[in-house]
């Protein structure tokens, strides 16, 4: 990730061998980095570093009250009905994930080896591809809600429209398909972006060895899945990681297609939901506890990073280098 | 006219031709279908939802621009925005100038700290940031906000800028030095105007998110006369939820700015967002 070769670049420190510059440029260089220094440690550190705290007390509102221990972890994974929200939230995280995975991640594959080939408009095909990614997932949100009503929307009037009546029910509001209906929206919004950089990651192989394979008599699954597979490898590093993170992060369509309650029935309840319920109240009682909030935002903090990190490790060995 | 083709020939390129045609559809008559939809009225809108509108009526927008908090919105997220992008900016290039072209003791160190935020989601920290922005004033403020947003997009300018800083040659800064330039001039007059494409990258790769950001603002901002677009537009989805016309206006002004400014940089748009994928 880092540079590394960055030592060869850097110019010869300025003042080293005057005496007098030398506290100058220590102070100049004091002046650069203290600000950004001091922000980030305000800002995110301390923030970061609080939440592991916070997580060990009771809380009264907002005022720390007495050291909790682990209680708050214990009531969250182990006492009803807090086990049963948690695990819950949890599954359908993990169902999101996989579905993305192979919804989005899956299309987003295929049409970035069909761009790959460069054909006709493919400069145009990427800019369109592209274009949900930019619109506010809030925007999205709101669109396909009003879409998919089920009475006005113009999801069952197409349904209706082309004789598939059968079809056409309430999207959003039945627990067997308010879940995958958001799956589906999210990866409506998010598809250009796996695309963009899969195919990134293909245009990186050099064009001979396709050309190689093809004079071997390789057909075209072959190239696909011995060429272009393996050696697209970072770019799906990297995908797999950042959907992981989205899909335990995700917030902001359920919370404006379903609403902050996971309904129906918390049938579209995600960790995310429940960790804003936990800290900032539900929106009927109106409770708020920081202690049950911190600890789960740790629990979430904690699996991301252990997931990501051992992931990371895993995909990397297989990426080949291309010298 | 790209230099790697991969040289995956076809058969049937029209049935390339076709996926393609058909993924264009599936993204773009959604987002045309809001469009036109915000010329119609309600009852035209349920009687006729697929078909053109029978006239191009503005008087949607004009109700969302001038009975709503539409405009007020709009400002505030430009406010939030702009102060957040050039926040991580100056603090970005301060921050890996000094990383890429000193050397001094921890140097690496200090990289490799700033680096350390990229894993983060600040928003699963977002409890002890309300508990220490009500301290310091800053719940219900834009100035709390473009700080979270200072702190989440640091990281990442810090490790692009550097990147950047490092691959610039030595040779204009050494004869600047000769010329007895002082430091603050060779990094604003010589090295800053260099950094321009990096500057864009950083500038791109935070500003959409965080026009489009909601978490943060929901939990910040509770005054309306604060509130950034996207929490202005559950507000305003609330207000008028039956008349879906001007809910379909709403929705379409909000998208607008971006959707322009997309299709006139799209090149950089892409790879800003994506630059955190690639390398």
């Amino acid at each position: 990730m880092a540079d590394r070769s960055s030592n060869k670049s850097s110019p010869p420190a300025a003042g080293t061998f005057r005496l007098g510059r030398r506290a100058g440029r220590i102070l100049w260089l004091a002046c650069l980095l203290v600000p950004p220094i001091l922000f980030f440690v305000v800002f995110l550190v301390v923030p970061i570093a609080s939440a592991l705290i916070y997580s060990l007390f009771e809380w009264q509102g907002i005022a720390r009250a007495g050291f909790a221990g682990l209680a708050n972890f214990r009531q969250l994974l182990f006492e009803q009905p807090w086990q049963d929200w948690t695990t819950n939230a949890f599954w359908h995280n993990v169902i999101v994930f996989i579905t993305l995975m192979i919804v989005q991640n899956g299309v987003a594959l295929v049409l970035a080896y069909v761009l790959g080939g460069e054909p006709r408009g493919t400069r145009f095909y990427q800019v369109v591809f592209f274009l949900p990614v930019t619109l506010a997932l809030v925007l999205v949100g709101f669109q396909w809600k009003l879409f998919l009503n089920p009475l006005f929307g113009v999801v069952n009037k197409l349904l209706d429209a082309v004789g598939l009546e059968a079809l056409s029910q309430p999207w959003l509001g039945q627990t067997s398909t308010a879940l995958m209906t958001l799956i589906l929206v999210n990866a409506w919004r998010w598809l250009g972006f796996p695309t963009i950089v899969f195919l990134a990651g293909i245009r990186t192989i050099p064009r001979e060895y396709f050309e190689a394979a093809r004079l071997d008599g390789a057909n075209e699954w072959h190239v696909a899945r011995h060429i272009t597979w393996p050696l697209i490898a970072p770019a799906v590093t990297i995908i797999v990681i950042l959907t992981f993170i989205g899909s335990f992060n995700w917030f902001d369509l359920p919370f404006v297609m379903a609403g902050l309650d996971g309904p129906p029935g918390k049938a579209t309840d995600v960790l995310g939901l429940y960790f804003y319920r936990t800290a900032f109240g539900e929106v009927s009682a109106g409770l708020q506890d920081f202690g049950l909030g911190s600890a789960l935002a740790v629990l979430m903090f904690l699996f991301i990073l252990a997931v990501s990190i051992v992931w990371t490790r895993v995909l990397r060995g297989r990426e080949v280098e291309l010298s | 006219m790209r230099p790697h083709r991969p040289g995956i020939r076809w058969t049937s390129s029209s049935l390339i031709q076709l996926l393609l045609i058909t993924n264009t559809v599936l993204v773009l008559y959604p987002i045309l279908m809001m469009g036109l939809s915000a010329f119609k009225s309600t009852p035209e809108l349920f009687r006729n939802p697929f078909g053109l509108p029978e006239n191009w009526n503005l008087a949607n927008f004009i109700k969302v621009w001038e009975r709503t908090n539409f405009p007020l919105y709009f400002r505030n997220s430009l406010i939030v925005t702009s102060g957040a992008v050039l926040l991580i900016l100056v603090l970005g290039v301060m921050a890996a100038y000094a990383l890429a072209r000193y050397r001094f003791r921890g140097n690496e160190l200090l990289y490799l700290f700033f680096l350390s935020g990229l894993m983060i989601p600040l928003r699963l920290a977002v409890i002890p940031l309300f508990i220490q922005l009500k301290a310091m004033g800053l719940i219900n403020n834009h100035l709390g906000l473009i700080c979270i947003y200072g702190a989440q997009g640091l990281p990442s300018a810090v490790f692009i800028l550097t990147g950047f800083l490092r691959t610039l040659p030595s040779d204009l800064e050494d004869a600047a030095r000769i010329d007895s330039a002082s430091e603050l001039q060779i990094l604003l007059r010589i090295m800053l105007p260099l950094t321009r494409p990096a500057l864009v990258i950083v500038a791109i790769y935070n500003l959409v998110p965080v026009w489009n950001d909601f978490f943060f603002p929901l939990v910040f901002l509770q005054k309306e006369s604060l509130k950034t677009l996207p929490l202005g537009l559950t507000v305003f989805m609330g207000q008028y939820s039956t008349d879906w016309a001007v809910l379909f206006a709403g929705l379409s002004l909000a998208a607008l700015p971006v959707v322009v400014v997309y299709i006139f940089m799209s090149r950089q748009f892409i790879a800003g967002l994506t630059a955190g994928a690639l390398k």
